[in-house]
């Protein structure tokens, strides 16, 4: 009797969570499933149509380009944004003076709303009188354009992305770093280890479980990029910036087409878990 | 050793004039160990690094923010110039209120701010007893519930947000807060967070407050939640902070001008307003995550690493 009462109390106290879970967590990824299968404009009742919005989805003409971007994007910003802030938090923490002060400073960008950074640095990019521009101009550089030109357009979204998310990867690798027990780097030095050494087998091997798990955060992270290319590109110049995450936008809410957005929201959930269960295999052998 | 070091330095040093230069104090073993540092070298080389870094730093982090501040001071001729002036020639203060009016940004702040307390009240309410229940009162099936609720932390946002989207629209709860503060409380991390920190809260600390005759909603108040003020702090932290970021559902959900939050405002009428209006905006709509990451900077830092590093 006793059981059935707690039983019925932490029910009574959990069904508040599980409500919300249910709703707005758990049943949208069913809903997803029956989504992409089904005609739906939120006007007219839905239709099953087998697999159409798949085909729909692969036959759009941006859809090769939005994932080469995708990918182009995610391994570009893994590049500044995953090996950039390690070696940042490596100097860091090397340094005993102005702890505080950089700390603070390289984290408040990622206090700011994603929408101050983004229109900040779409000014920034402004081919006349944006900063950039003028800045390449002082130390005798010729203008580049930026978020106009098919070639630069993507590294421009890269950059803003990075300056606005890498305090949060710094000061976690940073944590971590301090984490390492110091008699390890004693017995390296006393073994011969240069500072190289040092970081090759005792720094990187220390952490190599907060670096996996980052690179996996990462790479989710990045590959649903949308506000970037919805703020500051469209999609263009001539589809250079289409995101997987932008073209699923643009069909729901451009072409009304929920349907076959929720086929690329599978096809964008496939990817990602198919890089988590890798992901998870690599560290498991390495746990074992 | 140390005497004969002293002995020497102090038969080098003139009147006056002290030459030993002072070591750089080392608290903790680092990958450069205490000697390298302080050996002549070490200590240039060191200087040379953290002056590089803190220039490197301030341009890279500080100056687009003084940029973007001196921007909104500048008249629109100004903000036009090129070569951009480094100091405003005449700073004014009109493009903040002008931007105020522009972007009704009363209406989009307080928009704003009334959804993340919201979210913030009701997420804490749903997410705190949820974890109570899994911790202290342990339910059968309670880890398969905490298994499921900690997998949607395996879902990108992005990948649901059509599903989500069409939930909220066939709940009707378009432009209703609702439909940012129910998804706001099915916040898998928030739980997983309260859960480690309530299975650490001893089982005598509550069965003595059970002897004295305490259910488990006067348990929950009286004693859990007083002990758990460090991590209800950054729970808290947290959860209005993303809220007060997010952009995405909100631009979804919250379409009626006069209920969008000020991320979403910004975004609509940038494109029609001058520079400067512009820049002026983004200072107003930065201010207060600023002024909270001062005040809370400790909460913010320790909830950045709670999730990702175990003890």
């Amino acid at each position: 009797m006793a059981i059935v009462r707690r039983n019925l109390t932490a029910y009574g106290f959990l069904c508040a969570a599980l409500a919300c879970f249910a709703v707005f967590a758990w049943y949208p990824m069913v809903r997803e499933f029956v989504l992409s299968f089904q005609k739906t404009d939120l006007i007219n009742p839905p239709e099953w149509v087998g697999l159409d919005n798949f085909t729909a989805a692969v036959q759009d003409p941006a859809f090769g380009q939005a994932w080469l971007n995708t990918v182009e994007f995610t391994l570009l910003a893994l590049l500044c944004g995953y090996a950039v802030p390690f070696v940042v938090a490596l100097v860091l923490n090397e340094l005993r003076h102005a702890r505080a002060y950089l700390r603070f400073v390289v984290y408040l960008p990622v206090m700011l709303p994603p929408i101050v950074a983004v229109l900040l640095f779409r000014w920034f990019y402004d081919p006349g009188p944006g900063l950039f521009n003028q800045v390449l101009g002082a130390v005798g550089l010729p203008p580049l354009a930026w978020l106009d030109s098919s070639s630069t357009a993507l590294i421009s979204l890269v950059l803003v992305s990075t300056w606005m998310n890498m305090g949060s990867a710094t000061l976690i690798y940073l944590a971590a770093l301090q984490n390492i027990p110091p008699e390890l780097y004693e017995a390296a030095e006393l073994d011969g280890a240069g500072i190289l050494k040092r970081i090759r087998h005792v720094t990187i091997p220390q952490t190599r479980l907060i670096l996996l798990l980052m690179l996996m955060l990462q790479i989710v992270a990045t590959m649903q990029v949308f506000i970037e290319p919805y703020m500051l590109t469209g999609g263009g110049p001539e589809n250079a910036t289409v995101s997987v995450a932008y073209l699923m936008y643009q069909f729901a809410f451009s072409q009304m087409n929920y349907g076959q957005a929720g086929a690329l929201g599978m096809m964008l959930m496939l990817a990602l878990l198919v890089f988590a269960a890798l992901q998870l295999r690599t560290t498991r052998e390495d746990a074992a | 050793m140390t005497s004969a070091t002293d002995v020497r330095a102090s038969a080098r040093r003139r009147p006056g004039r002290a030459r030993r230069p002072r070591p750089i104090h080392v608290q903790f073993r680092t990958i450069v160990s205490p000697h390298q540092l302080n050996s002549r070298w070490g200590r240039r080389i060191y200087w040379l690094v953290l002056a590089a870094v803190i220039v490197l730093f301030t341009l890279a982090f500080v100056f687009p923010l003084y940029w973007m501040v001196t921007g909104a001071m500048k008249t629109p001729e100004e903000i036009a110039e090129m070569p951009p002036s480094l100091f405003p020639a005449d700073p004014t203060a009109d493009a903040f209120v002008e931007a105020w009016d522009l972007f009704d940004i009363g209406t989009l702040l307080a928009n704003t701010v009334y959804y993340a307390l919201g979210a913030w009240l009701f997420s804490m309410a749903v997410d705190v007893t949820a974890a109570y229940a899994l911790s202290k009162l342990r339910p059968v099936f309670g880890n398969v519930i905490l298994g499921a609720m900690l997998a949607t932390l395996m879902i990108p946002p992005m990948v649901i947000l059509i599903p989500l989207y069409v939930t909220i629209v066939d709940l009707g709860l378009l432009n209703n807060p609702w439909g940012l503060w129910l998804p706001a409380a099915a916040n898998g991390f928030n739980i997983f967070l309260l859960k480690r920190f309530f299975d650490s809260i001893s089982r005598e600390l509550i069965e003595a407050a059970q002897i004295d005759g305490a259910g488990p909603v006067r348990v929950l108040w009286s004693v859990v939640l007083p002990v758990s003020r460090p991590i209800l702090g950054v729970v808290s932290i947290l959860t209005i902070v993303t809220a007060f970021k997010d952009f995405v559902l909100p631009l979804l959900v919250m379409t009626d001008s006069e209920k969008m939050t000020i991320s979403v405002g910004l975004s609509q009428t940038a494109g029609a307003v001058t520079q400067n209006h512009v820049m002026g905006g983004l200072v107003i709509a930065g201010i207060p995550m600023i002024i909270v990451f001062f005040i809370f900077q400790r909460h913010i830092m320790a909830g950045l690493t709670a999730g990702s590093i175990k003890g």
